[in-house]
């Protein structure tokens, strides 16, 4: 018995050491944490406007950036107070199912097509999408998609779908699916000579573009809208409502959205704000 | 196209830039691997010693149990603690997700079963020669794992060691349940692959670098401890 009692004294000194190693960390300010994509945090959106908010209201703001479907999944655990996304589809089923209190527009960029300088499909200067993307299937030059149900994912598979191509056919073959993050994407797309559909603000702000140039941009089709949502407080109690709503507020007030459109990499734009005034 | 030389150049150059957010996110790595393997030896080392130390009716399965744990992947691990730690988790109460504490939890989960395997494994093979004498003098079981531990603390040492590299090493476990915050769960390993995946390849490298170098001077630092408590021990 004595055995038991060492090894269980053992196990509780071992949970009360972790919990008061963690605590260190507990800081006096308020903070939200927000769910959000991959493509927000490294183009550097965020750390432009977060301390802009910060300092207008002490309120700190964390991110978790994964993807899309990640990103819902845990805010449907009630793991966040805000859902910042871009997929509106699953945003509305999200709101529908009572994850969500409501859903509002914030900003737009755009999707672009991006392949090696030598353009082996011959698709460089097209703003026909769906085209574009029949002329790559056509000639069967290899294609890195994320296959990481992101809502760039979802978008590349909706333009698949309305150029009529069957990419699970060609799973494996031309058609490679990285199941990773748009930069990691990038790198294994940009390593194997394929084309890739990224946004444009990841895409501008990657270090490690090799000789790769935008093949396809312009169509009205790869917009790319970004959402906001309140995790339903009523759902999940500790939600920081307030916080969490002030954040959503700021975002969509003149303030923030200035910020949103002063965001510039090499001089460039990267978000375009269209929060409904 | 890039030369590995350059890049190699290039990212030595950002280990001389160091700067005060970089010093932030090595400090974080130290404090979670460190605590995560002393908690990992708190209860791993005295789990193994009575395996190693004791017959017992389901001995042998203990022991392939925690030998198959070994190869825990820490995704899985990470996985694991989210589900048990997330809001809607059974403890989801504690609040504990996106905080250093979950990376301690998870790494510790990560590390137990390898402090223990291990130590069983020192444990037995001390214990072959301590048996007779043990058994002779009416050693109480509690006496025993003090005595073998005590006796075996500097391979011991090499235990903890192998611990303290899985945890420091892996990426997988934190990344979940730790969320990679900026400023507030950000490691070493959730920053190389955020950077690797914005393609800044250099800062990669450089982080890389910095905590092999950790890794490497906390073992030296372990073995110089080692060295001189030996020859402390037979002066």
């Amino acid at each position: 018995m004595r055995r038991r009692h060492m090894l269980s004294l053992s196990l509780s000194l071992a949970l009360g050491t972790a919990l008061a190693l963690g605590a260190g960390t507990a800081k006096a300010q308020e903070f939200i944490l927000v769910q959000s994509t991959t493509s927000t945090q490294n183009s550097g959106l965020f750390d432009h406007i977060l301390p802009l908010f910060q300092a207008e209201t002490g309120i700190e703001v964390r991110v978790v950036a994964v993807g899309t479907g990640q990103a819902i999944k845990n805010a449907e655990n009630g793991d966040g107070d805000v859902l910042f996304v871009h997929a509106k589809a699953a945003e509305e089923k999200f709101v529908a199912e009572g994850h969500g209190v409501s859903r509002a527009d914030v900003m737009y960029n755009d999707f672009v097509i991006v392949g090696p300088a030598n353009d082996p499909a011959g698709v460089a200067g097209m703003n026909d999408v769906t085209a574009a993307l029949a002329k790559l299937a056509g000639a069967e030059a290899p294609f890195a998609s994320r296959g990481d149900d992101s809502g760039t994912h979802k978008a590349e598979l909706r333009l698949w779908k309305a150029a009529g191509i069957d990419v699970q056919a060609a799973s494996g073959g031309w058609y490679r699916e990285t199941g990773s993050g748009m930069g990691a994407t990038l790198n294994t797309g940009t390593g194997m000579g394929a084309y890739i559909l990224t946004d444009r603000a990841t895409w501008i702000a990657f270090g490690n573009k090799g000789d790769y140039q935008i093949a396809v941009e312009g169509d009205e089709r790869l917009f790319n809208q970004y959402g906001i949502i309140l995790v339903n407080p009523e759902r999940h109690p500790h939600v920081k409502a307030e916080a969490g709503q002030a954040f959503i507020d700021w975002v969509l007030s003149g303030d923030g959205q200035a910020a949103i459109a002063g965001y510039l990499v090499d001089g460039q734009q990267l978000f375009f704000p269209n929060a409904e005034g | 196209m890039f030369s590995f030389g350059d890049m190699m150049a290039e990212a030595l150059g950002l280990i001389l830039a160091w700067d005060r957010e970089l010093s932030a996110i090595v400090v974080l790595s130290l404090r979670v691997t460190l605590s995560a393997v002393a908690l990992a030896c708190l209860i791993g080392l005295p789990l193994g010693a009575l395996i190693g130390a004791f017959r017992f009716p389901g001995r042998g399965a203990a022991s392939v149990a925690l030998n198959a744990l070994m190869g825990l992947p820490p995704v899985v691990v990470g996985l694991f603690v989210y589900l048990m730690l997330s809001a809607s988790g059974p403890l989801g109460v504690l609040q504990l997700l996106y905080t250093p504490t979950a990376m301690i939890i998870a790494q510790t989960i990560l590390v137990t079963p390898i402090i223990a395997a291990l130590t069983k494994q020192v444990v037995e093979d001390l214990h072959g020669e301590y048996a007779e004498q043990f058994a002779s003098f009416g050693v109480s079981a509690r006496a025993r794992v003090v005595a073998l531990l005590w006796d075996a603390r500097y391979s011991l040492l090499t235990v903890a060691l192998a611990g303290f590299g899985r945890a420091v090493a892996e990426v997988g476990a934190v990344l979940i349940v730790g969320g990679n915050i900026n400023h507030v769960t950000r490691v070493m390993t959730t920053t190389i692959a955020l950077e690797t995946s914005k393609g800044n390849l250099q800062l990669a490298l450089a982080l890389g670098v910095i905590l092999l170098g950790l890794a490497v001077v906390v073992n030296a630092g372990v073995m110089a401890l080692r060295a001189s408590a030996v020859r402390a021990a037979y002066a």
